[in-house]
């Protein structure tokens, strides 16, 4: 990334995106597209401690501080999660862990995603997206320190 | 079209759920063996109750009082009768299956000991499993695990094995839920009490589709959900041999189920009412018995030939998409089919497929160790009853295909 972008940008960006799409299928396959495309966690990570179980689909993520931004990774077994994964990181990777943690995560709904995003879905991503703000609270205590 | 003196049609008109759509598609409902549909007359029955005679039972003098006891205590004889029990006071109102099964381990722990053993099969749901685990925690007894093969069906040669005089207690689904695999209880129940064990067989997977004969089979104990058998949900039935329900203590305290209460000493209501504590599910259990007339009326038979050819119908088409693996081939089945396709995972083909308006079941079904002995995350799974169609199988088979294009 050249240009610093803030969640708010990208999350606008991903919205502007996904309303040239006239049905749920093509909304679907280019989340699914985004899925084969997302940058994996490297295999190393991809163990029980970054692992967060849904009842249905597995999710793996990982972090890094680096000049006080957060860079995340992630993968899971499931491709829909994944894409969605993708667009999650897409909009947290490489963002300041105070933003990270003050960012009103909009976009899930706007692009018609949200039954993804319901806890019965079992899916690992509402756990995901608490995982994420766990790293940036940790984070966010070690800057200050 | 289907079998001529089966009339699915009319069948469906009593389910006023089959309507409606999904995400602009006539719903196709086909995760029947989570949660069965409801027809008109059940639905019925359950507005009666609170419009004209909702009151506590088995108490008030009243007459809305006298009414609801009466329709309970008759929706108890339907199900003695569904079950050919010998007695009323053997069906125990419960909230369900899971309930049942807790209501018996619990009744076991006065009566087990380190050195006894107990036995299950591998491909139990996790409510038949947990609650004896917790058992064995407490009591020191140990669990032993009934393997199956690759087709879905329990190694009875194993189950052999295993059985001796330490033995007490097997329990068994009759049929799996994950699977759809209907198991040989006769042969279990027989062999069990040849050891002097007793038999607890979780009947929730086997009663849409099929009658039990508690004592036909000798059964020690049988378990129905209501929500399975188009009945509501958080009801359902422990069925249980008079002398074992009189052995085991009761399970929660409370009103409803004592005789005497004092600070010095307690005792205990009769059958069933020992093991009824706090107000029942009064409208749940009035339900559940409606739901079971409505079947007996369409009659098990009839509906285990129009599912059977549901299954044989869908097995053939699904089995005609390229890398379909059906989970659980059993040679008897009951209408249920596990599945995945190649390496893709369940949640994306259900995830598909219910926007194309198929509700299907994904997941691992609460039978984790079905998963781990196939080494899968989990399938997708289509279950069948008796108002489904061959046109809706039809439309899971196009989903299917759609999303594995999507997906591939």
């Amino acid at each position: 990334m050249s240009q610093y972008r803030s969640i708010n940008d990208i999350q606008d960006e991903i919205i502007d995106e996904f309303s040239m799409f006239d049905d749920w299928m093509q909304r679907y396959e280019y989340m699914i597209e985004l899925g084969k495309s997302l940058q994996l966690i490297d295999e190393q990570y991809k163990t029980d401690e970054y692992t967060i179980k849904g009842c249905q689909s597995k999710v793996w993520v990982f972090a890094e501080l680096k000049n006080n931004t957060i860079d995340f990774t992630a993968d899971s077994d499931a491709i829909i999660t994944k894409g969605i994964i993708a667009l999650l990181l897409r909009v947290f990777s490489g963002q300041h862990p105070k933003d990270i943690l003050d960012a009103d995560l909009y976009f899930i709904d706007k692009i018609g995603l949200k039954e993804h995003l319901s806890p019965t879905r079992a899916n690992g991503l509402v756990s995901m997206i608490k995982q994420i703000r766990l790293y940036a609270v940790a984070y966010q205590t070690q800057i200050e320190e | 079209m289907t079998n001529t003196t089966f009339d699915v049609q009319a069948i469906r008109k009593d389910f006023p759920i089959l309507h409606r759509e999904v995400n602009g598609r006539p719903l196709v409902y086909f995760d029947n063996a989570a949660t069965s549909q409801t027809p008109k007359q059940v639905i019925d029955v359950i507005v009666d109750y609170y419009s004209r005679y909702n009151a506590n039972i088995h108490r008030g003098v009243h007459t809305l009082s006298q009414e609801a006891t009466d329709a309970y205590e008759k929706a108890r004889e339907i199900l003695r009768a569904h079950l050919n029990a010998k007695e009323a006071s053997e069906i125990i109102f419960t909230s369900g299956t899971t309930h049942s099964i807790n209501l018996v381990a619990n009744g076991f722990q006065a009566l087990l000991g380190p050195d006894d053993e107990l036995m299950v099969s591998e491909m139990e749901h996790h409510s038949n499993i947990v609650p004896w685990q917790m058992l064995c925690e407490k009591t020191g007894s140990t669990l032993k695990v009934v393997p199956m093969n690759e087709r879905g069906e329990l190694n009875m040669e194993a189950f052999d094995k295993l059985l001796n005089s330490k033995t007490k207690l097997v329990f068994c689904n009759h049929v799996s839920n994950a699977l759809g695999s209907i198991n040989p209880i006769e042969e279990i129940i027989n062999k069990a009490h040849a050891f002097g064990a007793a038999v607890l067989i979780d009947g929730a997977q086997a009663a849409p589709h099929f009658k039990a004969d508690v004592q036909k089979l000798d059964v020690d104990f049988y378990t129905i959900s209501a929500h399975k058998v188009c009945g509501p949900t958080g009801v359902g039935l422990l069925y249980g041999k008079l002398d074992w329900l009189e052995k085991l203590p009761p399970y929660q305290g409370g009103g409803e189920m004592i005789a005497e209460v004092s600070f010095e000493k307690t005792t205990y209501a009769g059958l069933p009412h020992k093991f009824e504590a706090g107000t029942p599910n009064i409208a749940g259990g009035i339900a559940f018995g409606a739901a079971i007339d409505y079947m007996n009326a369409i009659g098990f038979e009839q509906i285990a030939a129009y599912e059977h050819e549901l299954l044989v119908y869908a097995t053939e088409k699904l089995k005609q998409i390229e890398g379909l693996r059906i989970i659980g081939e059993a040679e008897n089945k009951a209408s249920v089919i596990s599945f995945n396709v190649g390496s893709i995972h369940p949640y994306d083909i259900g995830a598909i497929l219910d926007k194309l308006g198929v509700a299907v079941r994904t997941g691992h079904h609460c039978a984790q160790p079905v998963m781990h002995h196939f080494q899968i995350p989990g399938t997708v799974r289509a279950s069948f009853a008796f108002y489904n169609t061959k046109e809706e199988i039809d439309s899971l088979a196009e989903a299917v295909k759609k999303a594995v294009s999507m997906l591939q």
